[in-house]
């Protein structure tokens, strides 16, 4: 069952700077929830990604998951990073397998393994060496290996970024679907604006200095979610928007495709709807 | 039988030999630039005991050339009297490693990991490296009941630098995504060091201790010179002593040989320590 999480009033200061990298950061996801941070880079997102994985406390609040103050890491909450940071002495199952050993989990590991690799698509390379894997393949091994502790709650730090267009949706639509059947809970911090709307229930806007929570759009399309569908791209559109209503003098579509954090990511969107369902969210 | 029939027997036996033929090349390959250097070694010392040979003054030692060198050499392996000294000192120097591995590899974790003690150890540990092991033998004899434990001892604090560091150096090259990741998934210390800190320094942890058996194979010898009456450093002595440079040469042949291989060794085991994909 996916995890509830608490975040109250998290205020953060690192040793040396005067600003606070975050302040004031209140934010609930309810079970089986997925929610995106997005914003630019600096905003603080990722920090705050770390503190609901225990791998940072904050200087002030707290996180609470299922009621519990989070603070150290712990198999229940598994955080999927950029790199896949796979151990390049392993073979694909023992890297999968890590989180169990771990925990001692070893009782029927093996099978546990083999069906998580299944899932992901990497049953045949199971005794492979991890290093003869593509970035992609690397990536789905590193999801195995997060999702093998049976966590309640998942928690990726821009985890697709570094992977080809083709892989990124197939894998963002792959985490989606899994977490959607186990009933995990998912944060994930990204600043691509399309990958927000394809996986998330509900996205948070973050701004920097300090880093705040400056706005909240649930994204109420049935998954699995069609890119092309009109729901879709007004939703694309209008979180674009969020990130234009910073900025001064937006409006015409040179620079709107300028603001777009990964402009490759968001090439194949229909550009003139775009820009014009973003003049009606900011009319409204 | 027909034409077709002929054919197919004719490329069968060229399917069969051309694995011998690629072998056959690939040793060519292998092996001619080492026979080169093997012979230019060769050569070299033949021409020094032809100098030595002709020369009034140093007609003595003329047994020192490859003729004499090999004759003995074949004698003392045939007769068995290598294999002893051979032993004692493959024992000393076997411990001396031991105590150096024991030693160094925690203590380059350690001091990889904590830049604190990076720090405090660099002017002592550099200080003590620098001094020559051999200058410890006064102490060690008198620290030490017996002379294997002193020469032990005089190996054992050689060695145990080039472990140390190797280690230390391996473990700051770990990726920090590594370790935390390990975070991560729930790894307490011993998960970190036993699957995470280990394998990613076996192969520098392996380069020191090449470097250590290069070094610990150098001090046996002189260390040997003093007190004991075994291993290869007392025979060289023991052969000098009785005149029998032939003799002399044939052990220093065979402190060559065995310290070629036991570079080879470490050779293979940091190969298979490597976790570096091949190719």
């Amino acid at each position: 069952m996916g995890a509830a999480i608490s975040i109250d009033y998290i205020t953060h200061h690192y040793p040396g700077q005067e600003a606070p990298t975050l302040k004031d950061i209140q934010v609930t996801v309810a079970p089986g929830e997925t929610v995106a941070l997005i914003g630019q880079s600096g905003c603080g997102k990722s920090t705050l990604l770390h503190m609901l994985a225990g791998l940072l406390l904050p200087s002030e609040g707290c996180v609470r998951i299922n009621g519990h103050q989070v603070i150290k890491p712990s198999p229940r909450w598994n955080m999927m990073f950029q790199k896949p940071s796979l151990y390049p002495w392993m073979t694909v199952r023992k890297n999968a397998s890590l989180g169990l050993i771990f925990q001692g989990r070893k009782t029927d590991m093996r099978e546990r393994i083999d069906q998580l690799l299944e899932t992901v698509g990497l049953s045949e390379k199971a005794e492979v060496n991890v290093q003869s894997l593509s970035g992609g393949q690397q990536q789905r091994v590193a999801l195995a290996r997060s999702l093998a502790t049976d966590p309640e709650l998942l928690l990726l730090d821009e985890p697709f970024s570094a992977l080809d267009a083709f892989t990124r949706v197939a894998l963002q639509d792959e985490v989606t679907r899994l977490a959607r059947e186990r009933g995990i809970s998912v944060v994930f911090v990204t600043h691509d604006i399309e990958e927000a709307v394809a996986m998330a229930d509900r996205v948070l806007v973050m701004g920097s200095n300090p880093g705040t929570i400056t706005a909240e759009l649930p994204i109420d399309i049935a998954h699995p979610r069609d890119r092309n569908s009109q729901a879709f791209v007004d939703r694309k559109a209008e979180l674009m928007g969020y990130f234009g209503a910073t900025r001064t003098l937006a409006a015409d579509k040179g620079s709107a495709e300028a603001e777009a954090p990964t402009p490759d990511t968001e090439s194949e969107q229909d550009e003139s709807s775009s820009s014009e369902s973003r003049a009606r969210v900011r009319a409204a | 039988m027909n034409r077709e029939a002929t054919l197919s027997v004719d490329t069968a036996t060229v399917e069969r030999l051309m694995p011998v033929l690629r072998f056959a090349d690939q040793a060519r390959r292998a092996l001619q630039y080492p026979a080169l250097g093997i012979a230019g070694l060769f050569a070299l010392w033949y021409w020094g005991g032809w100098a030595i040979g002709n020369n009034e003054d140093t007609m003595a030692f003329a047994s020192f050339a490859p003729g004499p060198t090999l004759a003995a050499f074949w004698d003392i392996v045939s007769s068995g009297a290598v294999w002893s000294p051979i032993e004692s000192s493959l024992y000393r120097v076997g411990w001396g490693l031991a105590y150096a591995i024991a030693i160094g590899v925690p203590l380059g974790v350690m001091i990889g990991y904590f830049l604190t003690l990076k720090q405090v150890t660099h002017v002592p540990f550099q200080f003590l490296r620098m001094i020559s092991p051999l200058a410890w033998m006064p102490v060690a004899v008198l620290a030490f009941a017996t002379w294997d434990a002193a020469i032990i001892f005089l190996i054992a604090i050689a060695a145990v630098w080039p472990i140390t560091y190797a280690t230390a150096h391996g473990v700051q090259r770990i990726d920090p995504m590594w370790l935390k990741v390990g975070n991560n998934l729930g790894a307490n210390p011993y998960h970190t060091l036993r699957y995470i800190v280990m394998p990613a320094i076996a192969q520098d942890v392996f380069a020191g201790i090449r470097l250590a058996v290069g070094v610990a194979w150098i001090v046996l010898v002189p260390a040997e010179y003093l007190g004991v009456t075994s291993g290869l450093g007392y025979a060289i002595n023991d052969a000098r002593d009785t005149l029998e440079y032939d003799k002399l040469a044939a052990f220093v042949l065979v402190i060559g040989i065995i310290g070629y291989m036991l570079d080879a060794i470490c050779v293979r085991l940091i190969k298979r320590s490597s976790y570096h994909a091949e190719g």
